[in-house]
């Protein structure tokens, strides 16, 4: 792949979603109408003013975008004393990034006559953030989360009822998110007359990989301007976590373009890439079709999906969105391995020092910025996506460092 | 296709008996290897007149409650891509029943198409369902499969509108696979209105026979479908009755013969 490949205006996808050799659309028969019809509609809303004044009053007065650019002085003390930026998607509506892709899949379902919203969560963001807009919107929603998952976000649970939305414990397979996506799956295959699948990650089978992206490409448009008039330069690199790849997508497109600028995913490595207790796909995996799209996979030799595992119920998926496999495989963005320990490390680091209890999906990118920071010392400027905060995981992080204990975690 | 295809033949044979072809589905490994192998050829001493081999797959979003627990105990026991081509070849060589193997894409592809092709082929399988593979990104494993002679069946739903189904029937051989209902693998209690309306449709833009499946699971149910289609496929209901004999193999396997008996007689009925 030539570098000119990436460059503005570059079309990527392709008509038939390809980024390179990953996307399409592997999809069973009863679904083509339905995505095809999600696709349609997408391309007619992006030619419609209307569609995007409504969605930019929304993420304004509804999310509260801009979301702002925080310097971290006493974190990055630590990441050898680089300078961090944090870009705080942690501050939306909801409380992460996912709420971006949701409200412009809503204002979509409204726009093709849908009633019924199904989504698949995993730490419960996109499952809260989804149930929030269909309370907005008026829409019956179901959400499907893997059992594991709703014992370790209890919290999100409770919010999406909250909201009126059903929440369906999925106890298939690994019972995480990968069995949450499945049974959504089945269950648009029966209901796709009324019911539109919003999916919450740049996966999925085209024309998903591309609009979720264009959904969250706000998070690095404003964040570009931000730091650019924050320091006056653009940063030396971008990191972001990555689960499916939205949040990452999100931060890192406008940046693609600008070649001087690394683009750094951090994967969850969970136990470590050397054990089998992992979610390192783009590290670990291999080429395969998973729910709906060819990129890389966590597989064994007979195309079977190998489990994840990851401390973090959002990025504890075997597959990845195809562009990141793309961007993968043409150099343009790094993939590194963090495991559970280095962003439970980095969770307590940023509560500390700043004040900010990040999700630990999120604290996953922190972590690959503290690695980074000290790689490249005092005059680099790292733009960290801040995906979301941590109320949800503080059971998880509870028993993690002891919280319960009189000693309070010391 | 130059030479009609042994399922096709098959398909033509019950067309001129004036009756529709049954088709009967269970998954390789299940419960066992062996006991799967035996599974699939009591299909076919009851009545099945093609047989369709699960190839097990961890994420199998287009099964229901059913198959899905028989890929599970199959994938727990074990099986491999390896263990199903030797079911494929013991039940073919063993019958003249054609043997079609039923799985998703993702197997296939990390399997290599054009080896997967050479040994199902080899195996004497006659072709493949591959109900997660469109037609629009089909291609190679059509030509893999065209080369090693091997049927490629796509499958069609309610939904589909006429000229995708002249799409999706124009890259197709051996039968058209005409899903009854809009939903995943499992028995109904009602056929539905859907599929008879989809066979008429499909029909009209193909010659090739068309077979219905997805809920129909009673000889009743099998004999209205056979009103109106060129095959009656059943999978879940023979998956629930190897389950509903909690382990105990001969009930398993005389339970599967029965129920392809009742079924083949309901194909019969007029
Ligand atoms: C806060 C937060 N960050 C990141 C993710 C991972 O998703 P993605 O990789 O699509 O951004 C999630 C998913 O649940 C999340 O809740």
């Amino acid at each position: 792949m030539s570098e000119k490949d990436y460059l503005p205006g570059a079309q990527v996808p392709d008509a038939r979603g390809y980024f390179g050799a990953y996307g399409g659309r592997f999809i069973p028969e009863a679904l083509v109408a339905a995505v095809e019809q999600v696709a349609e509609e997408y391309e007619k809303a992006k030619a419609d003013p209307a569609f995007a004044a409504e969605l930019d009053a929304l993420l304004k007065d509804y999310t509260g975008r801009p979301s702002p650019l925080t310097d971290v002085h006493r974190f990055s003390a630590e990441a050898g004393g680089a300078r961090v930026l944090l870009k705080r998607e942690d501050l939306n509506h909801t409380g992460s990034h996912k709420i971006n892709n949701v409200l412009g899949q809503a204002l979509l379902t409204r726009r093709m006559g849908k009633t019924r919203i199904i989504a698949e969560t995993g730490a419960g963001q996109h499952g809260v953030a989804t149930a929030t807009a269909c309370a907005l919107f008026g829409f019956d929603c179901t959400i499907y989360m893997g059992e594991v998952d709703t014992e370790r976000q209890a919290l999100n649970v409770a919010r999406m009822r909250m909201l009126g939305a059903e929440v369906v414990a999925v106890t298939s397979g690994s019972r995480t998110l990968k069995d949450a996506i499945n049974e959504a799956f089945r269950d648009w295959v029966a209901n796709v007359d009324n019911t539109h699948y919003l999916f919450g990650t740049v996966a999925g089978p085209h024309p998903f990989p591309m609009m979720v992206r264009d959904f969250h490409r706000v998070i690095g448009v404003e964040a570009r301007e931000q730091v650019i008039e924050r320091t006056g330069k653009l940063p030396d690199a971008v990191v972001a976590c990555v689960g499916g790849g939205s949040n990452a997508m999100g931060i890192f497109h406008e940046f693609i373009p600008d070649a001087g600028v690394r683009l750094i995913g951090c994967e969850a490595a969970g136990e470590g890439v050397e054990t089998p207790r992992h979610a390192a796909t783009l590290t670990k995996g291999e080429p395969g079709v998973l729910h709906g799209a060819r990129s890389y996979v966590l597989q064994d030799e007979d195309g079977q999906t190998i489990e994840s595992h990851s401390i973090s119920a959002g990025l504890d998926y075997p597959g990845i969105g195809p562009e990141h496999a793309w961007l993968k495989d043409t150099g343009r963005a790094e993939y590194r391995p963090v495991t559970d320990d280095q962003a439970m490390q980095a969770l307590r680091l940023l509560s500390r020092t700043e004040g900010i209890i990040p999700a630990i999906e999120s604290a996953h990118a922190l972590a690959g910025a503290l690695e980074l920071g000290r790689e490249l010392g005092p005059e680099a400027t790292i733009l960290v996506s801040l995906s979301g905060r941590g109320d949800k995981d503080m059971h998880t992080a509870a028993q993690y460092f002891g919280l319960y204990d009189d000693k309070g975690g010391k | 296709m130059t030479v009609a295809s042994k399922l096709s033949e098959t398909l033509a044979a019950a067309k001129a008996e004036g009756r529709a072809a049954l088709i009967g589905y269970l998954p390789a490994g299940f419960p066992s290897v062996e006991g799967g192998i035996k599974a699939v050829r009591a299909l076919i001493d009851g009545g099945c007149d093609i047989v369709e081999v699960g190839l097990p797959h961890s994420d199998p979003v287009l099964d229901g409650p059913t198959i899905q627990t028989a890929d599970d105990i199959a994938l727990r026991g074990g099986v491999k891509i390896k263990d199903v081509l030797r079911t494929v070849r013991e039940v073919a060589s063993a019958t003249d029943a054609p043997v079609l193997v039923m799985t998703y894409w993702n197997p296939v592809d990390r399997y290599g198409t054009a080896r997967f092709a050479a040994d199902l082929a080899a195996a004497g399988g006659a072709g493949c369902i591959l109900p997660d593979l469109p037609v629009e990104e089909s291609e190679e494993w059509r030509k893999a499969a065209g080369e090693h002679g091997l049927d490629t069946v796509f499958v069609v739903a309610p939904s589909s509108k006429d000229p995708r189904l002249a799409e999706v029937t124009a890259a197709g051989t051996g039968f058209v696979y005409a899903a009854a209902v809009m939903g995943v693998t499992g028995s109904r209690a009602q056929v539905g209105t859907l599929a008879e309306d989809l066979v008429t449709r499909t029909r009209a833009t193909t010659d090739l026979p068309v077979c219905v499946g997805l809920g129909v699971s009673t000889a009743d149910q099998a004999a209205q479908v056979a009103g109106f289609a060129d095959g009656v496929i059943v999978g879940s209901a023979f998956v629930q009755r190897i389950l509903d004999a909690a382990g105990d193999e001969e009930a398993a396997l005389a339970a599967v013969r029965t129920l392809a008996g009742e079924l083949a007689a309901g194909v019969r009925r007029r």
